[in-house]
């Protein structure tokens, strides 16, 4: 159905996914990857120091 | 360079800011921030495109299913499918109606997109049939026959349909009483397999567009093949399917509390889940909204104390 | 004359330097303050891909592979938008930003945020390809259950699309004006106070 795709992606996600599983949850590798991320990108702007910037009093 | 203002260490949130300031670029800020999103959403796509898996139409079902899709198709017909008992807002039927303690808003909400399956799905599509007249036959017979005798035939066509054969894609059931079904079914199958019957269906009532699916949608999704198909690609409520997403891409993980409710009970086992978590949804959905004036819940960032890493530079200076 | 009334209001609620300030709050020395215009710019980038979508339409972005990378780019867009918007929400919630008669700024963020999340479902609702029909065929027990069905069809590409392309952006847009500008003009919240003495609460 579909035509060819010249803008292909380089890695096919295409596949199916990985899930991980602890007792009733379920959850795929890649929403866990996008949870964990967020968590990581809020860490990372608490703790890495904001460049100093000059007084206007 | 003049001793800078110290900021005051106990603010007064409702008065302006009586401290220094520093020079902060806002438009800078957004333009970066654009540049940068454009970046990584093209590099992203670049790397990882987008899911498209193609739909299922009544063609692909049955041709790849044709027993799945006439033991849907004959219920259908008899009127004993799960769309055909649905309720509201399809038909007056009580087999998915929900309630909310004593209430019922689906059935309050009333009958808004009717569906009568044995005449949507099987008897306007095979009338719409040119020609045949073997078909045209079984057809008169079949609404010529009492209610009882229609409901008989398709019946023992249902309960023969595990043993039937395919002879050159053509269904061949045991012998026995189906009257005019046995056709019927026989024709809306090659409808089906020959793409007549998604057309058909779309443009039921003859109109030349079409833009509403819910009748084939919800014959489609009946089947068994269907639902086959999602349990592969992991999308089944049970599944925590609401927050997944075909193949290996992220999906909709904001998702994430509406898809837990579904996996606890009492709401797992409950046949009223549907309702009972939407309206869950709704009061916790309200409290996140009325988070800054529900006591208690207010005053939790202060105790958990995230706020000194915010403002560590803050701290340092006013606590010195 | 209300003409001059309403203007007058206008500019004193919002006079330009407060509408856009080249300065802020000492304490404003934090990454997490990035995440709201983040959030904006992936929006942005949402809607400049959608429309583009829209321009083109269905055949173009299932069959065509630059209207199938400009689909890529709306889904991760799409992705990074909610993404920005939760982190700047938890930065919200742990610096109290409400205080001050800040409450209706979390309010409007808050119903952006959901608003948002509709505005993402009827969008997967009109891909057109298996995710929406699944999508579709779930959601409408759950709208049926409560009544919405009856009049929200997800099995009604005209309708749905409709939704997602011009009602719920539209809504949302307006929102997040709202929210920008009831920041604006109360400025950022200040911190809570500081712990003055070695060891004491910080009442």
């Amino acid at each position: 159905m579909r035509a060819s795709i010249p803008l292909g992606a380089i890695f096919d996600l295409n596949g199916p996914a990985e899930y991980v599983s602890w007792h009733f949850i379920q959850i795929s590798v890649p929403n866990l990857v996008v949870i964990a991320l967020m968590i990581v990108v809020f860490v990372a702007a608490l703790l890495i120091p904001f460049p100093k910037r000059e007084r206007e009093p | 360079m003049n001793d800078p203002v110290k900021p005051p260490a106990t603010p007064d949130a409702d008065a302006p800011w009586p401290g220094p300031f520093v020079r902060y670029d806002l438009v800078k800020e957004l333009v970066v921030a654009l540049g940068a999103v454009i970046a990584v959403v093209v590099a992203l796509a670049v790397l990882f495109s987008s899911p498209d898996e193609p739909p299922v139409t009544i063609q692909s079902w049955s041709r790849a299913a044709p027993a799945d899709f006439l033991a849907i198709a004959v219920t259908e017909l008899n009127r004993t499918s799960d769309v055909a008992t649905y309720g509201p807002p399809y038909n007056e039927g009580t087999g998915s109606v929900q309630k909310i303690g004593p209430i019922s808003l689906q059935e309050a909400a009333g009958v808004k997109v009717p569906i009568e399956t044995a005449r949507d799905y099987v008897l306007e599509p095979l009338h719409e049939v040119p020609g045949a007249p073997r078909l045209r036959a079984a057809l008169d017979a079949y609404e010529a026959a009492p209610a009882r005798l229609q409901e008989k035939w398709a019946a023992n066509y249902e309960k023969a349909l595990p043993e039937a054969r395919f002879v050159a894609g053509v269904p061949v059931l045991p012998p026995g009483r189906y009257g005019p079904v046995e056709p019927m079914m026989a024709s809306l199958l090659a409808m089906g397999q020959s793409g007549a019957l998604d057309g058909a269906l779309l443009a039921g009532g003859h109109r030349f567009y079409a833009t509403d699916y819910t009748k084939p949608l919800l014959f489609v999704s009946a089947g068994e093949y269907f639902e086959k198909l999602a349990e592969h690609q992991h999308l089944l409520g049970t599944q925590w399917g609401m927050m997944n997403e075909t193949g290996s891409f992220p999906g909709q993980v904001w998702l994430w509390l509406f898809s837990f409710w579904y996996q606890v009970e009492p709401f797992k086992s409950s046949p009223n889940a549907d309702a009972l978590i939407f309206v869950l949804m709704g009061v916790l959905s309200l409290a996140f909204i009325c988070v800054p004036f529900i006591p208690g819940l207010n005053q939790l960032p202060r105790r958990l104390g995230v706020y000194r890493l915010i403002w560590r530079d803050h701290y340092r200076e006013v606590e010195t | 004359m209300w003409t001059t009334k309403v203007r007058e209001r206008a500019v004193r609620e919002m006079p330009p330097e407060k509408l856009l300030p080249d300065r802020q709050p000492s304490y404003v020395s934090s990454w997490i303050y990035v995440f709201g215009v983040v959030t904006i710019a992936a929006f942005v980038v949402v809607i400049a891909s959608g429309v583009v979508l829209g321009m083109k339409g269905p055949e173009w972005w299932h069959l065509t592979g630059l209207g199938h990378f400009v689909n890529s780019m709306h889904l991760w867009a799409v992705e990074i938008f909610f993404f920005a918007m939760v982190v700047h929400l938890w930065g919200k919630f742990f610096m109290g930003a409400w205080r001050g008669g800040r409450g209706r700024t979390w309010v409007t963020g808050a119903v952006t945020f959901l608003v948002a999340i509709g505005a993402a479902f009827t969008g997967y609702v009109s891909q057109q390809n298996f995710d929406s029909q699944w999508i579709a065929f779930e959601a409408k027990d759950g709208l049926n259950a409560v009544g919405i069905g009856s009049f929200f069809n997800v099995a009604n590409f005209g309708q749905m699309y409709t939704w997602h392309v011009i009602l719920l952006p539209t809504v949302v847009v307006l929102l997040i004006v709202g929210h920008v500008l009831l920041v604006r003009r109360a400025g950022v919240v200040p911190p809570y106070a500081a712990r003055l003495a070695k060891g004491a609460d910080d009442e």
